[in-house]
């Protein structure tokens, strides 16, 4: 890696534009609803733990809200049933409701609205385009539909959850509310592999949890359409605060299809380019959505 | 052939179907040597450390970490704090329950809590008499130190256990020390011990307890189910499978009944006199300085 030549003056904030054009406030204002709904599911499993207000008990792999609402995390689900067992009814409805919401509201919205390692991610995307950080080895976006194909087989071969003695993204969240150990040290390493390594390495080309949720949101309704694009100017500001910049291109440049809407099951509807936009381009609308403004 | 025409045509560089091919074949790979790891990981670190105990109807350890999705519900649930998610490091599968006797042992509770909140089944709704739970099983392990083998009268083990005098039973015994007294050893029975710890936990020795609750596996030895115990096959038949037994005499026993070879001081075959040997009786060497 190295840092770019340019002097730091020569390069513009990302999403300059869209603040001098929107406003501070209405440039981030994805940004600001995505953190508040992180931190407040966060907040919901802490409130218990920490000051004996049970909202939520458990944690993402499975869970009980205020007694009655059951969620179970279908990508956990569906490692126990490759490792052979059924469970029961509690952990099937909980899950049904989970994929139910998913499949409307976009699979990877579980990536960028609630995951928590997220904020990990995505404080390593911001240090490193800060720091100007450039090269590194970044993995094909494939990898992570491979580990989720082998990862079930380990769970079916070994015959217990195998991806979750090491899965960072749950055990952080389970470290978060319940007590970390040496999980802080997977955290950091996913951190320092985004930093140093691979640009949006983690979430956007090796998790196999993402790579789940995305196959789940293949046909989801909530999606991201570039309705304005004959307003683009080119900044590039959509695709450097993009995590899966690649999804962009067919919907703002009419690159394999005609119609705006971002289709690519790896947008994960962040809204993040709505934002750093200064030319309005983009809105959050359903897949059918097809018009042009 | 085909391809190899085609190089100089492209762009300077292998056919995109050949790129394509190298390229998932390199993903893959490493994707596969990766979960490889993990799968082995996992394999190799299943071994439950024999002190960390499952909450109460929990599956047989295989089938528990396949059910198990590490949600904290059933910790979340226990009103004693004894059940805890195992963190990174500790030696046990990430996130599973687990609790030491020695730390705080599982109080029991007649509504087993924990189990009512598994949403996966790994701890066994079927399950809803405590009594039945099969946690571990108490071994008393150390007969060195634990007092009441000493000769002393500890028996807290004995005095807290929630099934007392059936799952721990004090067993008398003579003293062979002192010759004169008793010792009462604490006994443990495991068609009523469900391995809830209370003994270890109370075991009054200041570090370690000499009483511990096991996984089952390591405190229990196979049946000898291949071995015919003579005398319940005896009480099933209702007489010896061999028959009667010929009797025949014991010299010096004439009196007592057949078997019995008790011997009470100035009873039995009285020996020949032992006289002392004296000196010149014996076979002469005929060796002389």
């Amino acid at each position: 890696m190295s840092v770019a030549a340019v002097p730091k003056a020569a390069r513009p904030r990302v999403g300059a534009d869209a603040i001098a054009a929107k406003g501070w406030l209405r440039a981030h204002r994805w940004l600001i609803l995505r953190r508040l709904s992180q931190l407040g599911i966060l907040a919901a499993f802490l409130a218990g733990p920490w000051f004996g207000l049970w909202i939520v008990k458990g944690n993402l792999s499975s869970s009980l809200t205020l007694g009655v609402l059951p969620l179970t995390d279908p990508f956990l689900l569906a490692q126990s049933l490759a490792a052979g067992t059924l469970p029961y009814k509690e952990a099937l409805i909980g899950t049904g409701i989970v994929v139910a919401f998913y499949l409307v509201a976009g699979g990877r919205v579980f990536c960028s609205w609630v995951c928590p390692m997220n904020l990990v991610t995505d404080a390593a995307a911001w240090l490193r385009r800060r720091l100007g950080l450039k090269g590194g080895k970044i993995p094909s976006g494939d990898t992570r539909y491979w580990l989720l194909g082998f990862m079930l087989l380990a769970a079916f071969a070994s015959g217990s959850l195998a991806w979750e003695w090491v899965n960072p993204v749950s055990m952080l969240h389970r470290g978060l509310i319940f007590g970390f150990g040496l999980a802080w040290g997977i955290v950091g390493g996913v951190f320092l592999y985004d930093l140093l390594i691979a640009t949006r390495g983690w979430c956007g080309h090796l998790c196999p949890m993402g790579a789940f949720y995305s196959l789940l949101g293949s046909a989801a309704l909530v999606r991201v359409s570039a309705a304005h694009r004959s307003a683009c100017d080119d900044c590039m500001d959509c695709f450097a605060v993009c995590p899966e910049p690649q999804v962009i291109r067919p919907a703002l440049k009419a690159a394999g299809q005609d119609h705006p809407v971002i289709l690519d099951r790896n947008c994960t509807n962040c809204g993040r380019c709505i934002d750093v936009c200064g030319r309005n381009v983009f809105r959050i609308t359903t897949r059918f959505d097809r018009s042009e403004s | 052939m085909a391809e190899v025409q085609d190089k100089p045509v492209g762009q300077g560089g292998p056919s995109p179907r050949r790129r394509f091919l190298r390229e998932a074949a390199g993903v893959a790979g490493g994707a596969c040597l990766l979960s490889l790891g993990v799968g082995l990981y996992a394999k190799q670190a299943s071994a439950l450390p024999a002190t960390a105990l499952r909450p109460p109807g929990a599956l047989a350890e295989a089938d528990f970490l396949a059910a198990c999705v590490r949600c904290g519900l059933c910790v979340r649930d226990c009103p004693y704090d004894t059940l805890r998610l195992a963190e990174l490091g500790d030696g046990i599968a990430t996130g599973t329950p687990y609790f030491h006797a020695r730390q705080i042992p599982c109080e029991m509770c007649e509504t087993i809590p924990c189990v009512v909140a598994c949403p996966t089944g790994a701890l066994d709704h079927g399950l809803t008499d405590i009594g039945k739970a099969r946690m571990g099983l108490a071994v008393l392990i150390d007969h060195e130190t634990c007092l009441n083998f000493l000769g002393l009268r500890c028996d807290v083990c004995y005095r807290v256990c929630p099934v007392i005098d059936k799952a721990i039973t004090l067993e008398r015994q003579h003293n062979p020390r002192s010759d004169r007294h008793a010792m009462l050893l604490p006994t443990v029975h495991s068609d009523h011990c469900t391995g809830c710890g209370k003994c270890e936990k109370s075991c009054v020795l200041p570090g370690e307890a000499a009483i511990k609750v096991l996984p089952l596996k390591l405190a229990q030895g196979s049946k000898a189910e291949h071995y015919r115990k003579g005398w319940e096959e005896k009480e099933a038949a209702g007489e010896s499978l061999i028959g009667e037994q010929l009797e025949l005499p014991v010299r010096g026993l004439e009196g007592k009944s057949y078997g019995d070879t008790r011997v009470a001081p100035g009873q039995g075959p009285t020996p020949a006199p032992a006289a002392p040997a004296r000196p010149g009786s014996g076979l002469d060497s005929g060796w002389k300085p």
